[in-house]
Formats: structure tokens, C-alpha cells, sequence
């Protein structure tokens, strides 16, 4: 008789439980508690990982060459750990990224929180943003206008490790030669990036 | 420091969570507690020591709002716990059969610990270590309560 009264107990409860969760990411988002947001975007290339924080948006991941676990865990190290999904937070993100996917917009009108990006790598991303859709530099040019024109390479690495891609655009930024180089997303991506923003780029049809 | 992603303690814990604080204080009062519990755990979640045993301690958080919860029940005029539903009924019926509906209002009849004990063990599957830890006892201690809990089930419950 006691295993029925085991039995019985263990499938006490568990209805209800989804929209408990809802209710409670509200919460967390009303009591302000969320100090990172995420979601997933999609695009041409793969879901894309966007997380933003209350100053703004701190993180786009290609989600076709890394492991969300592992965007997510760096975001709970480097930032903090109160991260929760919220797609309403980044609704704003998803659409500027949707309609520049599809051609539609030319220059993203979002603010970023810039906390992952330190040291020289924020000059260079700095320079970075403010090239224009459809032109690209070399990383030299972009290495000279953060204020060091030998630092081409550390200019390389701070682009290797731009948190917010696409929306930072350090597609447009190539070898010398017209060289696509590397890019998170893989050189192929970079290179349609470039395509899609009519680039004339030597090497890319 | 090295804390998950807080997403990743609701994904793994929100449902375990649930189902022990509806059988520490019935469906109704479980929604307000489930909300209080995740609350206070993301208000504190940043403060919390590396490699604190994140399970025992989100059920530790949910058995003092069911305590809170039960002594403001306590006030109110008619303090009975509902039976929770079941999730898979025996012969596919609807509703609760009376029977075990009167189980569940046998194990709110338990002493707190017990109820707490025996929730945790069958409910929520915890191990008798675990479940020392959510009570702050012994692991001893933590099987008499559960042992306690089910026997005293058995003569209130036939």
C-alpha cells in the first residue's frame, strides 16, 4: 500500500508550470531585474544569438559557428549572471536586422552597450562603426584612423573578437588587395555581406 | 565567480520547483509562491558563493515562501490546501479521483518537515542527502522525516 501512496505522490503537480515561467520573466523584467536579455534572430545565414543589456545591446552571435551555451555563459561571466530570455526586449534588434537582411535598411539605429569591448579594440570598433554601408577598408586604414597605423594587426584581433557583428560592421573590413580575410561567421558569410551592401569588392562577383 | 546563465536554473529547475510547492501548499497558492521564489532567487542569485549547490539552494528559497505563504493562509478563514491534479490519471479519467485527492490532504495534514520531506523525496526525486540540505538537517534526519511522513500517510490513508 505504501508504493501507491509512492506512486501516487510522484505524479503530484507540474500543470502550469509554462505559464508560471512566463509570468515570472515578466516580473523580472518589470522589477528591473534582468540585467541581460536574449533571444534568437534569424537570418540568411543561421539563428543568430542577440542579448541586450538596459544600456543597450551587448552581444550578436552566430549561432551556425558557436554553441549558444557558450555565448551565454561567456554573457553570465563577463557581464553578469541574471540572464534570462525576454524576446520583447530585443523585438527592436530583430526587425533593423530582418529588414537589413532583406536590403531594406542601410544603417542600424540601435543603441549598443559596449561593455565587452576594452582597451584599443574600442578605437578600432569605434572607427569600425562609422564606416558606411556598402564601402569597406583595410585593416592598416582602420588600424591608422584608431590612431596607430602599424597596429594592423591588433586591429585584426579587436575585429576577430567584435561582440556585436553585422550590427558593428567589421565585414567591411578586408585584407589589403581586396583580400576577404576571416570573419566569425565564416568568410563566405562576409563575403554575401558584402554582396548583399553592393560592395565592389576585387575577388567577389 | 562562475554562475550559469540565471535561463539555465529555470530550464532545469522550474518544473521541479512547481511540483514541490504544489505539494507543499496546493495549486492555488503554488502560483504566488513560484513567482516569489524565482524573484528572490534572481535578487540574490549575483550575490550567491561559487559552487553553492544551486538545486538545494532554489528549494531552499521555495520552502520558506510555502512558509510564508502557510502562515498568511493561516489567517484566512478556510485554510485548506486543494488536492494538486494529478498528471497521469490511471484510467485516462478526468478530475481527481476522490481517493487520491484524499492524499493529498493527508500530506498537507503532515508536520511542515515531514510534508516538506516527502514532497521532496517522491515528488521532486531528490536524494535523502539533498533533501538534509533544503531541510538544513542530516542526512539521517532527512530519512526519518521522510520515513516518518510516509508512515504516518499510511494509517491516515487507506
Amino acid at each position: 500500500m505504501s508504493d501507491r501512496i509512492e506512486e501516487l505522490l510522484r505524479t503530484g503537480g507540474g500543470d502550469g508550470v509554462g505559464e508560471a515561467v512566463e509570468r515570472f520573466l515578466a516580473k523580472a523584467e518589470d522589477g528591473q531585474l534582468l540585467d541581460v536579455a536574449y533571444a534568437r534572430a534569424e537570418s540568411p545565414f543561421g539563428d543568430l544569438l542577440v542579448a541586450a543589456t538596459p544600456r543597450g545591446l551587448v552581444r550578436v552571435g552566430f549561432l551556425h559557428t558557436m554553441d549558444e551555451d557558450a555565448v551565454l555563459d561567456e554573457l553570465a561571466t563577463r557581464i553578469s549572471p541574471r540572464v534570462l530570455r525576454s524576446p520583447a526586449r530585443l523585438d527592436d534588434v530583430r526587425r533593423q536586422l530582418d529588414e537589413y537582411f532583406d536590403g531594406r535598411r542601410r544603417r542600424f539605429e540601435l543603441r549598443t552597450d559596449r561593455a565587452l569591448i576594452h582597451g584599443f579594440a574600442r578605437k578600432v570598433l569605434a572607427q569600425t562603426a562609422r564606416i558606411p554601408y556598402g564601402s569597406f577598408l583595410t585593416y592598416g586604414e582602420v588600424a591608422a584612423e584608431a590612431g596607430n597605423p602599424r597596429a594592423h594587426r591588433a586591429a585584426g584581433s579587436a575585429l576577430a573578437r567584435n561582440p556585436i557583428p553585422i550590427v558593428i560592421p567589421c565585414h567591411r573590413v578586408l585584407r589589403s588587395g581586396g583580400v576577404i580575410g576571416n570573419y566569425g561567421g565564416g568568410p563566405e558569410m562576409k563575403a554575401r555581406l558584402l554582396a548583399l551592401e553592393g560592395a565592389k569588392v576585387a575577388g567577389t562577383s | 565567480m562562475t554562475l550559469p546563465p540565471f535561463q539555465a536554473l529555470l530550464d532545469d529547475h522550474a518544473e521541479a520547483i512547481h511540483r514541490f510547492l504544489v505539494g507543499l501548499v496546493g495549486p492555488a497558492e503554488a502560483e504566488d509562491c513560484f513567482q516569489e521564489t524565482f524573484l528572490a532567487a534572481l535578487r540574490s542569485y549575483t550575490r550567491l558563493r561559487e559552487g553553492s549547490n544551486l538545486r538545494a539552494w532554489l528549494f531552499t528559497v521555495a520552502r520558506s515562501k510555502a512558509m510564508d505563504a502557510h502562515r498568511r493562509s493561516r489567517r484566512a478563514p478556510v485554510p485548506v490546501a486543494e488536492p494538486p491534479e494529478p498528471r497521469r490519471s490511471g484510467n485516462g479519467g478526468h478530475g481527481v479521483e476522490p481517493v487520491d485527492g484524499d492524499l493529498w490532504a493527508a500530506v498537507a495534514a503532515l508536520p511542515e518537515k515531514q510534508r516538506a520531506a516527502v514532497v521532496l523525496r517522491f515528488t521532486c526525486d531528490l536524494s535523502h542527502r539533498e533533501i538534509g540540505r533544503v531541510l538544513d538537517c542530516s542526512d539521517d534526519a532527512a530519512r526519518r522525516s521522510v520515513h516518518e511522513g510516509v508512515k504516518r500517510l499510511r494509517e491516515v490513508w487507506a
